[in-house]
Protein backbone atom coordinates (compact mmCIF):
# COMPACT_ATOMS: atom_id res chain seq x y z
CA UNK A 1 0.00 0.00 0.00
CA UNK A 2 0.89 3.39 -0.65
CA UNK A 3 0.14 6.23 0.84
CA UNK A 4 1.60 9.70 -0.72
CA UNK A 5 1.04 13.18 1.26
CA UNK A 6 1.10 16.55 -0.31
CA UNK A 7 1.63 19.71 1.34
CA UNK A 8 -1.01 22.05 0.31
CA UNK A 9 -0.15 25.86 0.56
CA UNK A 10 -3.18 27.45 2.31
CA UNK A 11 -4.63 30.93 1.05
CA UNK A 12 -3.03 32.72 3.51
CA UNK A 13 -3.08 36.61 2.64
CA UNK A 14 -4.48 38.26 5.96
CA UNK A 15 -1.86 40.98 6.26
CA UNK A 16 0.38 40.38 8.99
CA UNK A 17 -0.62 37.23 9.91
CA UNK A 18 2.15 34.54 9.84
CA UNK A 19 1.71 32.48 6.34
CA UNK A 20 -0.85 29.51 6.68
CA UNK A 21 1.48 26.01 7.46
CA UNK A 22 0.95 23.59 4.29
CA UNK A 23 -1.75 20.75 5.13
CA UNK A 24 -1.11 17.70 3.31
CA UNK A 25 -3.71 16.20 1.00
CA UNK A 26 -4.44 13.13 1.89
CA UNK A 27 -4.68 10.38 -1.52
CA UNK A 28 -6.05 7.51 -1.59
CA UNK A 29 -4.02 4.44 -0.37
CA UNK A 30 -3.18 2.18 -3.32
CA UNK A 31 -2.76 -1.22 -3.89
CA UNK A 32 0.54 -2.64 -5.87
CA UNK A 33 -1.98 -2.62 -9.40
CA UNK A 34 -2.86 0.73 -9.01
CA UNK A 35 -2.14 4.51 -9.79
CA UNK A 36 -3.38 7.18 -9.00
CA UNK A 37 -5.47 9.67 -11.49
CA UNK A 38 -5.00 12.95 -12.80
CA UNK A 39 -8.17 13.57 -11.24
CA UNK A 40 -7.27 12.54 -8.10
CA UNK A 41 -4.06 14.22 -8.52
CA UNK A 42 -6.15 17.50 -9.28
CA UNK A 43 -6.41 17.79 -5.52
CA UNK A 44 -3.01 19.49 -4.93
CA UNK A 45 -3.42 22.96 -5.92
CA UNK A 46 -0.20 24.04 -6.39
CA UNK A 47 0.69 23.29 -9.71
CA UNK A 48 4.18 22.86 -9.40
CA UNK A 49 3.47 20.23 -6.47
CA UNK A 50 0.88 18.67 -8.81
CA UNK A 51 3.47 18.40 -11.49
CA UNK A 52 5.81 16.74 -9.24
CA UNK A 53 3.01 14.27 -7.63
CA UNK A 54 2.05 13.50 -11.72
CA UNK A 55 5.73 12.36 -12.30
CA UNK A 56 5.71 10.30 -8.62
CA UNK A 57 2.84 8.39 -10.39
CA UNK A 58 4.89 7.82 -13.44
CA UNK A 59 7.95 6.72 -12.32
CA UNK A 60 5.78 3.57 -10.67
CA UNK A 61 5.23 2.50 -14.41
CA UNK A 62 8.71 3.48 -15.42
CA UNK A 63 10.41 1.50 -12.63
CA UNK A 64 8.19 -1.40 -12.71
CA UNK A 65 9.99 -4.77 -14.28
CA UNK A 66 8.03 -4.49 -17.08
CA UNK A 67 9.42 -1.71 -18.15
CA UNK A 68 12.71 -1.36 -16.98
CA UNK A 69 13.79 -4.65 -18.22
CA UNK A 70 14.24 -4.08 -21.29
CA UNK A 71 15.83 -0.78 -20.64
CA UNK A 72 19.42 -1.84 -18.80
CA UNK A 73 22.23 0.47 -18.22
CA UNK A 74 24.44 -2.28 -19.60
CA UNK A 75 24.50 -4.52 -22.65
CA UNK A 76 21.87 -7.22 -21.86
CA UNK A 77 18.24 -7.08 -20.95
CA UNK A 78 16.56 -8.71 -17.69
CA UNK A 79 13.63 -10.65 -17.03
CA UNK A 80 10.92 -11.63 -15.05
CA UNK A 81 12.20 -9.54 -11.57
CA UNK A 82 14.94 -8.24 -12.93
CA UNK A 83 17.02 -11.29 -13.61
CA UNK A 84 19.26 -12.17 -15.85
CA UNK A 85 17.35 -13.14 -19.36
CA UNK A 86 17.64 -16.82 -20.50
CA UNK A 87 18.85 -17.17 -22.72
CA UNK A 88 21.50 -15.04 -22.76
CA UNK A 89 21.29 -12.19 -25.22
CA UNK A 90 22.78 -8.88 -26.03
CA UNK A 91 22.27 -5.86 -27.26
CA UNK A 92 23.50 -6.11 -30.69
CA UNK A 93 24.71 -2.55 -33.08
CA UNK A 94 20.92 -1.56 -33.12
CA UNK A 95 19.47 -2.71 -29.70
CA UNK A 96 17.80 -5.59 -31.38
CA UNK A 97 20.47 -8.45 -30.80
CA UNK A 98 22.76 -9.99 -32.81
CA UNK A 99 23.03 -12.31 -36.30
CA UNK A 100 21.56 -15.55 -35.31
CA UNK A 101 20.43 -14.34 -32.20
CA UNK A 102 18.12 -11.05 -32.90
CA UNK A 103 15.44 -10.34 -30.09
CA UNK A 104 12.79 -11.57 -32.79
CA UNK A 105 14.53 -14.61 -33.05
CA UNK A 106 12.01 -16.07 -30.40
CA UNK A 107 9.98 -12.63 -30.01
CA UNK A 108 7.10 -12.72 -31.86
CA UNK A 109 4.55 -9.47 -32.56
CA UNK A 110 2.41 -10.74 -29.60
CA UNK A 111 2.57 -12.61 -26.64
CA UNK A 112 2.75 -16.82 -26.93
CA UNK A 113 0.17 -18.19 -24.90
CA UNK A 114 1.26 -22.06 -24.75
CA UNK A 115 4.89 -21.25 -24.64
CA UNK A 116 4.73 -18.08 -22.73
CA UNK A 117 7.09 -16.17 -24.94
CA UNK A 118 6.51 -12.59 -24.69
CA UNK A 119 5.82 -10.52 -27.50
CA UNK A 120 5.05 -7.50 -29.47
CA UNK A 121 5.39 -5.37 -32.45
CA UNK A 122 8.36 -4.15 -33.11
CA UNK A 123 10.02 -5.96 -29.95
CA UNK A 124 13.70 -4.74 -28.94
CA UNK A 125 15.92 -3.08 -26.61
CA UNK A 126 15.90 0.39 -25.56
CA UNK A 127 19.01 1.94 -26.15
CA UNK A 128 21.58 2.48 -23.89
CA UNK A 129 21.39 6.40 -24.07
CA UNK A 130 17.38 5.34 -22.66
CA UNK A 131 18.58 3.33 -19.90
CA UNK A 132 16.57 3.55 -16.47
CA UNK A 133 18.00 0.72 -14.59
CA UNK A 134 20.31 2.69 -11.39
CA UNK A 135 18.60 5.74 -11.91
CA UNK A 136 16.90 7.82 -9.49
CA UNK A 137 13.37 9.52 -10.23
CA UNK A 138 15.26 12.86 -10.65
CA UNK A 139 17.36 11.46 -13.00
CA UNK A 140 14.89 9.82 -14.91
CA UNK A 141 13.06 12.71 -15.08
CA UNK A 142 15.41 14.83 -16.99
CA UNK A 143 16.25 11.97 -19.41
CA UNK A 144 12.98 11.84 -20.12
CA UNK A 145 12.64 15.21 -21.04
CA UNK A 146 16.40 15.41 -22.97
CA UNK A 147 15.66 14.85 -26.73
CA UNK A 148 19.34 13.24 -27.03
CA UNK A 149 17.97 10.65 -23.99
CA UNK A 150 14.32 9.83 -24.93
CA UNK A 151 14.25 8.60 -28.72
CA UNK A 152 14.60 12.81 -30.04
CA UNK A 153 11.19 13.31 -28.83
CA UNK A 154 9.21 16.09 -27.74
CA UNK A 155 7.25 16.40 -24.73
CA UNK A 156 4.09 15.96 -26.84
CA UNK A 157 5.29 12.96 -28.91
CA UNK A 158 6.64 11.96 -25.32
CA UNK A 159 2.82 12.02 -24.24
CA UNK A 160 1.86 9.68 -27.31
CA UNK A 161 4.58 7.29 -27.00
CA UNK A 162 3.22 6.59 -23.48
CA UNK A 163 -0.30 6.40 -24.62
CA UNK A 164 -0.18 4.53 -27.88
CA UNK A 165 3.02 2.74 -28.51
CA UNK A 166 2.26 -0.18 -28.66
CA UNK A 167 5.35 -1.67 -27.35
CA UNK A 168 4.52 -0.05 -24.17
CA UNK A 169 0.93 -1.35 -24.04
CA UNK A 170 2.41 -4.99 -23.38
CA UNK A 171 3.99 -3.58 -20.30
CA UNK A 172 -0.17 -4.15 -19.04
CA UNK A 173 -0.72 -7.25 -20.86
CA UNK A 174 2.81 -8.92 -20.51
CA UNK A 175 0.80 -12.42 -20.94
CA UNK A 176 1.62 -15.79 -18.96
CA UNK A 177 2.36 -15.10 -15.06
CA UNK A 178 4.03 -12.09 -15.59
CA UNK A 179 2.90 -8.77 -13.30
CA UNK A 180 1.42 -5.78 -15.32
CA UNK A 181 3.00 -2.73 -14.82
CA UNK A 182 0.84 -0.79 -12.32
CA UNK A 183 -2.50 1.55 -13.51
CA UNK A 184 -3.32 1.15 -17.10
CA UNK A 185 -1.55 2.25 -20.29
CA UNK A 186 -4.67 5.27 -20.33
CA UNK A 187 -3.54 6.12 -17.35
CA UNK A 188 0.14 6.64 -17.86
CA UNK A 189 -0.75 8.26 -21.15
CA UNK A 190 -3.03 10.72 -18.69
CA UNK A 191 -0.34 11.05 -16.59
CA UNK A 192 2.04 12.03 -18.88
CA UNK A 193 0.14 14.56 -20.76
CA UNK A 194 -0.62 16.17 -17.24
CA UNK A 195 3.12 16.55 -16.27
CA UNK A 196 4.17 18.21 -19.33
CA UNK A 197 0.79 20.27 -18.71
CA UNK A 198 1.90 21.57 -15.47
CA UNK A 199 5.64 22.33 -16.70
CA UNK A 200 6.99 18.56 -16.28
CA UNK A 201 8.54 19.65 -13.01
CA UNK A 202 11.52 17.14 -11.95
CA UNK A 203 11.74 16.31 -8.78
CA UNK A 204 15.60 16.92 -7.14
CA UNK A 205 17.85 15.02 -5.82
CA UNK A 206 17.74 14.12 -1.82
CA UNK A 207 21.06 14.93 -0.62
CA UNK B 1 -0.50 -18.73 -47.16
CA UNK B 2 1.98 -18.66 -49.78
CA UNK B 3 5.63 -19.69 -48.40
CA UNK B 4 8.64 -20.13 -50.27
CA UNK B 5 10.25 -23.03 -48.77
CA UNK B 6 14.07 -23.80 -49.39
CA UNK B 7 13.17 -22.09 -52.70
CA UNK B 8 10.18 -23.55 -53.75
CA UNK B 9 6.89 -21.93 -53.68
CA UNK B 10 4.17 -23.72 -51.44
CA UNK B 11 0.57 -22.78 -50.48
CA UNK B 12 -0.61 -23.87 -46.87
CA UNK B 13 -3.67 -24.37 -45.85
CA UNK B 14 -3.23 -24.43 -42.26
CA UNK B 15 -4.17 -22.53 -38.97
CA UNK B 16 -2.57 -19.51 -39.36
CA UNK B 17 -1.11 -19.64 -35.74
CA UNK B 18 0.18 -23.18 -36.07
CA UNK B 19 4.26 -22.88 -35.09
CA UNK B 20 6.21 -22.97 -38.75
CA UNK B 21 8.15 -26.37 -37.13
CA UNK B 22 4.49 -27.90 -36.74
CA UNK B 23 4.07 -27.20 -40.74
CA UNK B 24 7.73 -27.90 -41.67
CA UNK B 25 8.01 -31.26 -40.18
CA UNK B 26 4.26 -32.64 -40.55
CA UNK B 27 2.85 -30.81 -43.21
CA UNK B 28 5.88 -30.94 -45.41
CA UNK B 29 7.96 -33.60 -44.28
CA UNK B 30 11.25 -31.20 -43.73
CA UNK B 31 12.21 -33.47 -40.30
CA UNK B 32 15.61 -31.91 -40.71
CA UNK B 33 14.71 -29.13 -38.12
CA UNK B 34 14.46 -30.93 -34.67
CA UNK B 35 11.80 -30.37 -31.44
CA UNK B 36 13.77 -29.47 -28.42
CA UNK B 37 12.47 -27.65 -25.67
CA UNK B 38 9.39 -26.03 -27.70
CA UNK B 39 10.20 -22.82 -25.93
CA UNK B 40 12.23 -20.84 -27.59
CA UNK B 41 15.00 -21.96 -25.07
CA UNK B 42 17.42 -24.68 -26.91
CA UNK B 43 17.70 -23.47 -30.37
CA UNK B 44 17.07 -26.77 -31.62
CA UNK B 45 14.04 -25.47 -34.52
CA UNK B 46 16.48 -22.77 -35.48
CA UNK B 47 15.49 -21.79 -39.48
CA UNK B 48 15.72 -18.85 -41.26
CA UNK B 49 13.04 -16.34 -42.17
CA UNK B 50 14.22 -14.33 -44.79
CA UNK B 51 17.89 -15.11 -44.35
CA UNK B 52 17.11 -14.61 -40.58
CA UNK B 53 17.27 -17.07 -37.53
CA UNK B 54 13.95 -17.87 -35.92
CA UNK B 55 13.08 -20.23 -33.49
CA UNK B 56 9.97 -22.37 -35.74
CA UNK B 57 8.74 -23.94 -32.28
CA UNK B 58 7.56 -20.36 -31.32
CA UNK B 59 7.19 -18.53 -35.02
CA UNK B 60 3.72 -18.74 -36.18
CA UNK B 61 3.41 -19.51 -39.99
CA UNK B 62 1.34 -15.86 -40.47
CA UNK B 63 4.73 -14.97 -39.78
CA UNK B 64 6.06 -16.35 -42.97
CA UNK B 65 3.62 -15.60 -45.41
CA UNK B 66 5.10 -14.30 -48.42
CA UNK B 67 8.36 -14.99 -47.66
CA UNK B 68 11.09 -16.99 -47.69
CA UNK B 69 12.03 -20.03 -45.13
CA UNK B 70 14.94 -21.84 -45.32
CA UNK B 71 15.70 -25.12 -43.69
CA UNK B 72 19.00 -27.03 -43.26
CA UNK B 73 17.43 -29.45 -46.00
CA UNK B 74 17.89 -26.06 -48.09
CA UNK B 75 21.07 -25.05 -46.71
CA UNK B 76 22.51 -26.18 -49.71
CA UNK B 77 21.73 -28.59 -52.46
CA UNK B 78 24.25 -31.03 -51.76
CA UNK B 79 25.81 -30.23 -48.45
CA UNK B 80 28.09 -28.13 -49.82
CA UNK B 81 27.38 -25.10 -47.85
CA UNK B 82 31.12 -24.09 -45.77
CA UNK B 83 29.32 -24.58 -42.34
CA UNK B 84 28.25 -28.10 -43.46
CA UNK B 85 31.61 -29.13 -44.74
CA UNK B 86 33.30 -27.74 -41.67
CA UNK B 87 30.86 -29.54 -39.50
CA UNK B 88 31.77 -32.77 -41.26
CA UNK B 89 35.47 -32.18 -41.80
CA UNK B 90 35.52 -31.69 -37.88
CA UNK B 91 33.03 -34.41 -36.82
CA UNK B 92 31.31 -31.67 -34.43
CA UNK B 93 28.43 -33.57 -33.77
CA UNK B 94 28.01 -36.51 -30.56
CA UNK B 95 24.54 -37.09 -30.64
CA UNK B 96 23.66 -34.48 -33.38
CA UNK B 97 19.86 -33.43 -32.27
CA UNK B 98 21.10 -29.84 -32.13
CA UNK B 99 23.24 -29.43 -34.91
CA UNK B 100 21.07 -28.70 -37.60
CA UNK B 101 20.12 -25.50 -35.82
CA UNK B 102 23.52 -25.13 -34.38
CA UNK B 103 24.54 -24.67 -38.11
CA UNK B 104 21.72 -22.32 -39.00
CA UNK B 105 22.57 -20.25 -36.65
CA UNK B 106 25.64 -20.19 -37.08
CA UNK B 107 25.16 -19.25 -41.06
CA UNK B 108 22.75 -16.13 -40.14
CA UNK B 109 25.69 -14.93 -38.35
CA UNK B 110 28.54 -16.21 -41.34
CA UNK B 111 25.78 -13.91 -43.46
CA UNK B 112 26.03 -11.07 -41.11
CA UNK B 113 29.15 -11.07 -40.38
CA UNK B 114 32.20 -13.42 -42.22
CA UNK B 115 35.01 -12.89 -39.62
CA UNK B 116 33.61 -13.18 -37.20
CA UNK B 117 35.83 -13.28 -33.35
CA UNK B 118 34.96 -15.97 -30.47
CA UNK B 119 33.18 -13.40 -28.74
CA UNK B 120 30.84 -12.90 -31.58
CA UNK B 121 30.20 -16.62 -31.82
CA UNK B 122 29.65 -16.61 -28.29
CA UNK B 123 27.15 -14.38 -28.66
CA UNK B 124 25.40 -15.32 -31.64
CA UNK B 125 25.40 -19.54 -30.63
CA UNK B 126 24.09 -18.41 -26.97
CA UNK B 127 20.94 -19.56 -27.54
CA UNK B 128 21.92 -23.41 -29.12
CA UNK B 129 22.51 -25.87 -26.53
CA UNK B 130 23.94 -28.89 -26.86
CA UNK B 131 23.95 -30.97 -24.14
CA UNK B 132 27.11 -33.07 -25.73
CA UNK B 133 29.29 -30.00 -24.87
CA UNK B 134 30.44 -29.63 -28.52
CA UNK B 135 30.20 -26.00 -27.97
CA UNK B 136 34.23 -25.62 -28.47
CA UNK B 137 33.83 -27.93 -32.07
CA UNK B 138 31.06 -25.76 -32.56
CA UNK B 139 33.30 -22.63 -32.09
CA UNK B 140 36.29 -23.79 -34.22
CA UNK B 141 33.90 -25.14 -37.34
CA UNK B 142 32.42 -21.84 -37.75
CA UNK B 143 36.21 -20.38 -38.13
CA UNK B 144 37.10 -23.00 -40.32
CA UNK B 145 33.70 -22.29 -42.68
CA UNK B 146 35.19 -18.50 -42.64
CA UNK B 147 38.29 -19.64 -43.72
CA UNK B 148 40.19 -17.95 -40.35
CA UNK B 149 41.50 -21.39 -39.42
Amino acid sequence: MQRLLLAVVLAGCGGSKPPATPAPVELRPLAANELHTVAELEAIPNRSQRSLALFAEMTRVITHPRCINCHPAGDSPHQRWMEPHDPPVVRGPASNGVAGMECTTCHQDRNQPLTRVPGAPGWHLAPLEMAWVGKSPAQLCTQLKDPKRNGGKTLDQLVEHNAHDKLVAWGWDPGADREPAPGTQEQFGALTAAWVQTGAECPTEKP
Amino acid sequence: MKIKINGVDKTLDVDPEMPLLWALRDILGLTGTKYGCGEALCGACTVHLDGHAVRACVTPVRRADGKAVTTIEGLSADGSHPLQKAWLELRVPQCGFCQAGQIMSAAALLAANPHPSDADIDQSMAGNLCRCGTYTRIRTAIKKAAGDK
